[in-house]
């Protein structure tokens, strides 16, 4: 199955290739099919294929399920014909002997609610009483196939399989029951967690089945009947979180929370300049501190770095305190890089406004970009810019580790646990599978916790101490030792035709690539990365050009929540609010118009691919329809034409497409007569498709309008002679809840498209809205984030 | 040294230098990991817990100012998780990734026991000091609120309350 990210790399030997499947079954059913497609809803869109897991391949589940239990695999293939021979369910589903029903959570937590939402499908198809439901958290293990959580893909990509997983089990309890009853197959129901014989009356629990089922044929496909959604019990309705009892009692354990017997705790002091090494150092004075045992070098990354650590000192003591105090006592001496010691942002920032201002390398091209420029009387040039940003997750990064003998085992809050198990076997020189790895929850993870370096100094140190050993980020260790979401300079044209629609547009960009992370010295986008924003442009505009400069990169570059959608949203709906302004109409009329009429754009017509977040566009078409029609909803529901703009008040709009779905948010702003700037409303409509849990997608739009306002206000993280300059959330704020919008209204389009994406889609909408709400209200426009750098009075 | 505190109605001695912050004594010495790290420098309220009945940040609290002093703690605030804020969070749904929330709700206890009913003033002002990076606050404010409800009431009645599915123990 393919996520977001982790497939799409330029992929080194040592990182996982993507993970497939086999296709198992395709015969058709019997006559027992003919009925339930009569009966229940079909779903015709599955690839998935289920399997009976014996108790001999379940050595990697660990104590998921008790013994002599049932366990029943659900694995989704892909395209990949190569990997066909190999099994590899995403979702294992157990019974146990005593009834009890057991599913693994592949995916991390990290928020989204996707650890209750992907088991939930399985106990609504499954028809049983979803409190008495046991979630175990799987490890990392590639035969689970992708468990990199990113890119929004988890309810997208497993829900399928999720649902065939429940109907497949449910199908074999009943057969069972008609087995054991001697009745036919036909006339037994499972409903809410009870086998039903009505004729006779007869009833049996789960547990009374197990066995039974345990040894039946695992049904085909087209034998399964699957419920309709007017029968849904859970899904589209208000499910609690999995977690959200000990969230509240303070229970819920995450990775800073792992201990071991025995454990050592590490602060670590790390190059302060990107590719340097340590010259030479002394703990002397370490060593005097109470609590410390020992300090440990640890050696720094090759090129390409992807997600080794990055080296330093590490001081290892008795408590977290002792080791940071330890810390403080270290007298390191540098061997700084003196291809990044230079590095400053108000440079960088001159360099890559170059880089935009000459040609770059074409990543889209329609029509006669420069003649119809020229030719055009109503034209407009405009430059923008957005800094490098932090993730700074509300937990910092922390993992323990303990090596013995070649193997070593993890508990850590991670994205990915099997690119854990990769660059930990890399980093110890033993193999991915003799990396056990255990995801706890995390405190927030933003593609931060998608990089595993932390992970790697946890087992090397474990490796060095023979002793269990926890890594400690402090806040500062965080905010100076990220994957930065790249620094963008975007440069604009546009000309608007007789008619007042667009007619021509020039999109260049330039930023520090993630490409870089995985080739060093990469300096153009990977095609994610324009993919994010810059070509994928839905205008009918008849003249259009992106490009995508160089930019060389003097920190490690990673992916932050919606990616490059944030700055080439930024540029491209702020130009579409000025050429608006510039045509004497408003953004939406103008949006609507250069829209163009209900179609699928097809970008093979402008020499280039729809990256389309690795999803075929029949799948997934770039449907201005949906887009279209978000906008006209969220202009409507916040009353968007009619408002007043003007005395400090003002009303912004903006509509994208990401992650596959289709955003539109209206952003109410209040700027006082000091320039603060307060919101008191936002307004979001969100296609994306089908929704399996609405709350927790309400809950990632509210939260992505809180995230949007933080990266449009606020945000900024910059560099001097090659060190980065802030360090806690006194110099890198994030929004407090005086700073947020106040009130936030999601409404989530009742859609039949296929389930797109959630988590990230509604922040790029933001900071465009905020700054187009900011003109509205003060005639200043805003070119550069974060909005508080420009003064608004 | 050693420093005796009362933490959640119990007596406990540690020894541990007198600069160690009351988290790091809570956290690693006593086992109570429900209060959270999130900065060390008194910017997040992640390690929020009261101190005399008073909401403090533990992360730049030395444990030598709580000597002798009755500390609580998330895991403290009710003996069966049915505090009115924590019915009331759960009931509103509050917590995405859930890190920041038991400090959220250890600052808005804080503030019900000296405003019973707060308007949204009252709450900006007590919470703002609490980081959400999920981005929780429109909920909490409302759950601070629904908290004031029930504690009116006479609730807590023991679970989350509404039709709602899902909640466990
Ligand atoms: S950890 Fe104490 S305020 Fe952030
Ligand atoms: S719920 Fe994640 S930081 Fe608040």
């Amino acid at each position: 199955m393919k996520c977001t990210f982790g497939t799409s790399f330029p992929a080194p030997e040592n990182l996982p290739a993507g993970a497939a499947g086999g296709i198992q079954q395709s015969s058709t059913g019997g006559s027992f099919a003919g009925l339930a497609a009569a009966v229940y809803a079909k779903r015709d869109d599955l690839k998935v294929s289920i399997e009976n897991v014996s108790v001999d391949r379940r050595g990697f589940l660990g104590t998921a399920f008790a013994a002599g239990a049932w366990v029943l695999g659900a694995n989704i293939l892909s395209g990949n014909a190569d990997a066909a021979a190999s099994w590899q369910p995403s979702v294992y589903l157990g019974f146990e002997p005593n009834g009890t029903v057991v599913i693994t959570a592949h995916r991390s937590e990290m928020g989204t609610g996707s650890r209750t939402s992907l088991p939930l499908v399985v106990a609504e198809e499954l028809d049983v009483d979803w409190t008495k439901v046991r979630v175990e958290q799987a490890i990392g293990d590639k035969r689970y196939g992708s468990q990199n959580t990113d890119g929004s893909c988890s309810v997208r990509d497993f829900v399928d399989a999720m649902h065939q997983a429940g109907a497949t089990a449910r199908f074999m309890l009943e057969r069972a029951a008609a087995q054991k009853w001697n009745v036919p197959a036909g006339e037994v129901t499972l409903t809410n967690g009870v086998v039903l014989h009505a004729a006779s009356k007869r009833r049996a629990t789960l547990g009374e089945l197990v066995s039974v089922a345990a040894t039946l044929p695992v049904p085909k496909r087209e034998e399964l009947r699957f419920k309709p959604p007017s029968e849904y019990r859970y899904i589209g309705k208000q499910v609690a979180i999995v977690d959200q009892h000990k969230i509240v009692t303070g229970a819920a354990i995450f990775g800073q929370d792992m201990r071991r017997p025995g454990m050592l705790y590490a602060s670590i002091e790390r190059p302060p300049v990107y590719d340097s090494r340590l010259r030479s150092s002394d703990d002397s004075e370490t060593l005097k501190v109470k609590g410390v045992r020992q300090t440990v070098q640890i050696p720094g990354f090759k090129q390409p770095h992807m997600f080794q650590q990055t080296g330093g000192v590490a001081v290892l003591a008795d408590s977290t305190w002792a080791a940071m105090q330890g810390r403080k006592k270290l007298k390191l001496d540098w061997e700084l890089n003196p291809e990044h010691v230079s590095y400053s942002s108000p440079a960088y920032k001159q360099e890559i406004f170059g880089s935009v201002h000459k040609p770059g390398k074409v990543v889209r091209n329609r029509g006669n970009f420069d003649g119809a420029f020229a030719g055009v009387s109503r034209k407009l040039e405009a430059d923008y810019y957005a800094p490098m940003l932090a993730h700074a997750p509300m937990e910092p990064p922390a993992a323990v580790a303990e090596y013995k003998d070649g193997k070593v085992e993890v508990w850590a809050p991670v994205q990915d646990p099997q690119s854990v198990q990769q660059t930990v076997g890399a980093a110890l020189g033993v193999k991915p599978e003799d990396v056990t790895c255990n995801v706890t929850l995390l405190g927030g993870g933003f593609g931060r916790k998608s990089k595993p370096d932390f992970v790697a100094e946890a087992a090397l140190l474990s490796k060095a101490t023979g002793k269990p050993v926890k890594v400690v980020f402090s806040r500062e260790d965080d905010i100076r030792n990220d994957f930065y979401h790249a620094v963008a300079a975007m440069h604009m044209k546009g000309g608007i035709d007789a008619a007042g629609k667009l007619d021509s547009l020039l999109f260049r960009s330039a930023f520090p690539p993630i490409a870089s992370t995985f080739q060093a010295g990469a300096e153009y986008g990977l095609d994610l990365e324009t993919g994010m924003g810059l070509n994928e442009v839905l205008f009918d505009v008849p003249h259009m050009r992106s490009e995508n400069g160089p930019a060389k990169n003097h920190v490690r570059i990673g992916w932050l929540r919606a990616v490059c959608h944030n700055f080439h949203a930024f540029a491209l709906h702020s130009f579409m609010d000025e050429l608006a302004q510039l045509n004497g109409t408003n953004y939406v009329d103008f949006f609507l118009k250069s829209l163009g009429p209900d179609r699928h754009v097809d970008l093979t017509k402008d020499g280039t691919k729809a990256w389309n977040n690795d999803k075929s566009v029949d799948e997934f078409p770039l449907d201005t329809g949906r887009l279209r029609h978000v906008l006209e909803e969220c202009a409507a529901r916040s009353g968007y034409a009619k408002y007043t703009n003007g005395k400090g008040r003002g009303i912004g709009i903006a509509a994208h497409r990401s992650f596959l779905s289709y955003i539109a948010t209206a952003v109410e702003v209040h700027v006082d007569a000091k320039g603060g700037v307060t919101i008191p409303n936002v307004w979001t409509v969100a296609d994306i498709g089908k929704v399996v849990m609405p709350d927790r997608v309400r809950a990632q739009f509210e939260g992505a309008a809180v995230f949007g306002t933080s990266l449009a206000m606020m945000g900024e993280i910059t560099a001097e002679a090659g060190r980065i300059v802030q360090s806690n959330f006194h110099n890198y704020p994030v929004a407090r809840m005086k700073e947020s919008p106040r009130k936030i209204d999601v409404k989530i389009v009742d859609s039949k498209e296929r389930h797109a994406g959630a988590g990230e889609p509604g922040v790029p909408v933001m900071a465009p809205a905020i700054a187009a709400a900011i003109f509205a209200a003060t005639g200043k426009r805003v070119r550069e984030l974060p909005i508080k750098r420009t003064k608004l009075v | 040294m050693a420093y005796t505190l009362k933490v959640n109605g119990q007596s406990k001695t540690v020894d541990v230098p007198a600069d160690t912050p009351l988290l790091w004594v809570l956290r690693e010495a006593l086992d109570l990991q429900g209060t959270k790290f999130g900065c060390g420098a008194a910017q997040c309220g992640a390690c929020t817990v009261h101190l005399n009945g008073v909401a403090i940040r533990s992360c730049v609290t030395p444990v030598v100012s709580a000597n002798g002093k009755a500390v609580t703690t998330i895991e403290g605030l009710s003996p069966d998780g049915t505090h009115p804020c924590q019915i009331a969070w759960q009931d509103v749904d509050v917590p995405q990734c859930g890190y920041c929330q038991a400090g959220q709700i250890m600052s808005a206890a804080a503030l019900l026991a000296k405003k019973p009913k707060p308007t949204d003033k009252d709450i900006d002002e007590a919470l703002n000091g609490n980081l959400c990076r999920c981005g929780t606050y429109v909920r909490i404010r409302a759950a601070v609120h629904k908290a004031a409800e029930l504690a009116a009431a006479g609730k807590p009645a023991g679970s989350p309350s509404g039709a709602r599915l899902g909640g466990r123990e």
